[in-house]
């Protein structure tokens, strides 16, 4: 596997998409940093730009990724390679690109502002985090679609509509029934809502941090009880986790039944 | 050596393999022939494991190859379509192959046989159809192993190279090396087949020596024989 | 202005001069405060040295001087019982440290309780484990300054105010410093009096509670980190200006809170991080101007009626929204303010944008209706209904509109809050 990893994350170097991806992230950095040369609301700038582009692109490159490489993959289908590791190896190599463009392209500006000075050097590690795990949710939900979907155009639809699903409609769906239950205590429901959605569960996170919280604590208690302690943090953190390992599992089980 | 017990596949509602029983002994020739979409390619992605039969087993010396993976390391394997990821050169590809494959590869002869030099440090996307088949034929044949198999291995070839191949394959039918091939070329057949074997409806039709197949249709050329086979299922 | 504080503690302390001087001291002849007060005649001047006196309550029933040379320690011994119980009219009590006055939940004790007075300074005391600072009732004409008041305060009903004014006026509270105590600064019934200069932070409910309190204002006061922030309540006629709220970051908190305040004047004062900046509930003729509301949860929140409000040349900057309100909303004029989210032009180049700004967000409408819609802030579904909203408003009232909203924020001065 850790060949296949290898050979992806080289493949994935040699291609421009990876820089033009980086260089957003540094250009991004730059700009806010320069327009607001304060850190705390750079980075709740940061948070709209993250929590809805790091799920598209990881969705485009998961799926764009897997339909470029069809022939690699044919290649090392032939070799004395386990199927999980071949797809496990491409997948990781993926999302771990993905990650450090994120992290580097948003760590050079952050640094050279001096994060290491600040006290919000915790919010941006928890913004990197929370990044880092949209994209290996993302790239995997990406990486389903495209194995069971032959048909390229399809694919990409297919997962376009999903990251729409998750960074829109959800939200949508999610506010109409809140507003039509409104009668009834809500804020468990709500709380179970947002785990459903690793978008919905990473802005909230971020945002709990970024102190938002007393705003939440409006609404009642258990928001601020559930997200404001170190439990909370815990367990939305092993929840955006098991959003990256069910996905990964599904990977295995479809790419061991598939034909090529 | 190898041993198809009762193979089944569909892809949707269209059956491939129908129950196909196939016993392949260590050594010689085999052509697998059959009309398009008799399931040849089908029946040697399910002997390599890329695509997954209903029903039925394979077994390798004895063993199932379903589920497995180390097998492949004694398989050598030439695809019908050489798709191979553009943004590569041909050195980078050759040195990923060998570190994909835990043997010892001499890739040097090859090279010098089917004339790749010029072409080592070029990307794999702005080689021609022809290089292409080339280099995929390096790739089959760098390596030693006990089964060699050849999805069409003359698509786009040049006489010369053509003339190449039939060489390395007779040098390796001479090590005692089991190999199948598939084609559509009768003439390669005749020319280098020990057995043929006839695949139709997903189910061996024939299987045999070239010899016993013209005497069973009665015809003296080997392309009419095949024909023969064909319209006769078709009556 | 400046003159007539000074002019007043000087008539109070000046008689000092040419009174009778009585000295305390642990190894003095007199070493008990309560002894010196009694020995002295109206108008004496007591000097208090530095040491620990263990004494409570100390009665003050004549005019009397009483100046802590060097920070005398006054001990309450945790007793219930107030440490200066004074009832006199002319007194001055200067430089003394107060500590350990007893927790009472029936009675209001404090380390200075002053009742039925006129013309009185409480001024550079430091007061530590008090429960309530200074206590005054029925009084007139009092100055409380440069007082300091800490506590630890935990809850509300273990707790005492750092000052508490009861039924006074013309009193004059400047450059105090109070934190952790239950309400920094308390106002009932108090008419025609100012608050300069304060500090109050830390505090487990109001930074200053302000309540049937008439004619009255506030100025250059710092209200930090309190529980609930500062509250105005049942008052008219109130100034407030060049304040700071900030940090007033909690479930049930806000920068302050308006309740049924009419013609009020709030001005250059400095909104910064509170849930809410300010909260108004049933509050008429008020004109806002010149304030500036940063990155609080709410800059505006109406919650009651509230009418003919004038809000002008205000700064909204950064809130995650700008006003909400979920009641009737009639005759307030919002007008030439600076709003972060504007984002119209201006071609005639004259620093006012050509687009209307509409402060309330299609979003703010939703979380008064149902708060609990409130996770799904900053989500790409909440910026789309928004835009939406803007480009076609459907439920967003027509009349809160800012006609003439401007480019560049309005210079509002830092408030110099220590002086």
């Amino acid at each position: 596997m850790l060949k296949i990893l290898k050979y992806s994350i080289y493949d994935l170097l040699r291609s421009r998409w990876s820089y033009i991806y980086f260089i957003f992230y540094l250009i991004l950095g730059f700009v806010l940093l320069f327009l607001n040369t304060d850190i705390d609301k750079a980075i709740i700038t940061l948070l709209n730009i993250i929590i809805v582009l790091t799920p598209l692109i990881g969705t485009i490159f998961g799926v764009m990724y897997y339909y470029n490489s069809r022939e690699f993959t044919e290649l090392l289908l032939a070799q004395p390679i386990k199927r999980k590791n071949i797809f496990l190896g491409q997948y990781i190599g993926v999302s771990l690109s993905l990650s450090l463009s994120l992290l580097i392209g948003l760590g050079i500006p952050f640094v050279l502002y001096g994060l290491f000075k600040s006290a919000s050097i915790f919010d941006f590690v928890l913004l990197i985090v929370v990044g880092t795990f949209l994209n290996f949710i993302f790239v995997a939900l990406a990486y389903n679609i495209a194995l069971r979907t032959e048909n390229k155009i399809k694919g990409f639809g297919f997962a376009i509509l999903m990251w729409l699903m998750f960074a829109v409609i959800y939200d949508g769906v999610f506010m109409i029934s809140l507003f039509i239950f409104n009668e009834y205590p809500l804020d468990k429901f709500a709380l179970i809502a947002t785990m459903f959605n690793p978008i919905d569960l990473s802005r909230i996170l971020i945002l709990l941090k970024l102190d938002i919280s007393a705003l939440l604590g409006y609404t009642g208690a258990v928001f601020q009880k559930f997200f404001g302690t170190s439990f909370g943090l815990l367990i939305s953190l092993s929840v955006l986790t098991l959003w990256v390992l069910l996905p990964v599992w599904s990977i295995m089980h479809i790419s061991g039944k598939k034909d090529f | 050596m190898i041993e198809i017990i009762n193979l089944h596949k569909k892809f949707g509602k269209l059956t491939v393999l129908d129950g196909l029983d196939l016993k392949i002994k260590k050594g010689g020739i085999f052509a697998i022939l059959g009309p398009n979409g008799s399931g040849k390619t089908t029946l040697i992605k399910c002997l390599l494991g890329m695509v997954i039969p209903d029903r039925g087993d394979i077994l390798l010396e004895g063993k199932s190859v379903l589920h497995a993976a180390a097998y492949r390391n004694n398989i050598n394997y030439l695809p019908q379509i050489a798709n191979f990821p553009s943004n590569l050169t041909v050195t980078e590809l050759i040195n990923m192959v060998k570190n994909l494959r835990p043997k010892p590869a001499d890739e040097k002869p090859l090279v010098e046989l089917f004339g790749l030099r010029p072409f080592l440090k070029k990307k794999l996307g702005n080689l021609s159809g022809g290089t292409k088949q080339k280099v995929n034929l390096l790739l089959t044949f760098m390596f030693d192993s006990d089964l060699i198999i050849l999805d069409e291995p003359t698509t786009g070839l040049d006489p010369i190279a053509l003339i190449h191949l039939k060489e390395t394959i007779q040098q390796e039918k001479e090590k005692g090396k089991t190999i199948l091939i598939t084609t559509h070329i009768m003439s390669f057949v005749d020319e280098m087949a020990d057995e043929i074997v006839f695949l139709l409806d997903g189910k061996i039709y024939f299987k045999g020596s070239v010899q016993q197949l013209k005497e069973q249709t009665h015809e003296s050329n080997l392309e009419y024989a095949i024909a023969h086979l064909i319209s006769k299922q078709d009556a | 202005m400046r003159a007539f504080p000074l002019f007043f503690f000087l008539l109070c302390v000046v008689p000092a001069l040419w009174g009778n001087h009585i000295t305390v001291c642990p190894s003095c002849h007199i070493h008990s405060i309560q002894a010196a007060v009694d020995q002295a005649r109206p108008h004496d001047t007591v000097f208090v040295m530095q040491g620990t006196y263990i004494e409570s309550p100390i009665r003050i029933l004549k005019p009397l001087h009483l100046i802590g040379q060097m920070n005398p320690t006054l001990d309450g011994g945790g007793k219930k019982q107030s440490i200066f119980a004074v009832q006199t009219d002319s007194f001055s009590i200067d430089g003394f440290h107060f500590t350990n006055v007893g927790l009472s939940y029936t009675s209001e004790i404090a380390a200075i309780f002053v009742a039925n007075s006129k013309h009185f300074t409480l001024s550079n005391n430091q007061m530590d484990h008090v429960f309530y600072g200074i206590i005054l009732q029925h009084v007139k004409y009092g100055h409380l300054l440069h007082n300091t008041v800490e506590g630890k305060a935990i809850d509300e009903t273990s707790s005492g105010n750092g000052i508490h004014i009861w039924k006074a006026s013309h009193i004059h509270v400047e450059d105090n410093h109070i934190s952790g105590m239950r309400d920094g600064i308390y106002f009932e019934f108090v008419n025609k009096s100012k608050i300069l200069r304060n500090t109050s932070q830390n505090n487990v409910r109001y930074g200053l509670h302000f309540m049937f309190s008439n004619h009255d204002e506030y100025h250059h006061n710092e209200f930090r980190n309190n529980g609930a922030g500062v509250a105005v309540m049942f008052s008219k006629f109130i100034k407030m200006h060049h304040n700071i709220f900030h940090y007033n970051w909690g479930t049930a908190s806000y920068g302050l809170l308006l309740k049924e305040i009419n013609d009020a004047d709030i001005k250059w004062n400095h909104f910064v991080q509170n849930t809410i900046g300010i909260n108004i509930d049933g509050c008429n003729r008020i004109t806002y101007e010149n304030n500036d509301f940063v990155r609080n949860g709410w800059a505006l929140r109406f919650t009651g009626g509230c009418y003919t409000n004038v809000f002008k040349n205000n700064n909204f900057m950064y809130n995650a929204f700008d006003l909400s309100y979920n009641s009737r909303v009639n005759n307030n004029l919002f007008n030439s303010n600076y709003w972060s989210e504007y984002n119209g032009y201006d071609l005639d180049k004259d620093g006012v944008g050509d687009v209307p700004y509409r402060p309330v967000k299609l979003f703010s409408y939703i979380v008064n209706k149902t708060p609990e819609t409130l996770v799904l802030l900053r989500s790409l579904f909440v910026d789309i209904i928004n835009f939406s909203e803007k480009v076609s408003p459907v439920f967003t009232p027509d009349q809160l509109v800012d006609k003439s909203p401007l480019l560049k924020p309005v210079p509002i001065p830092p408030t110099p809050n220590k002086m």
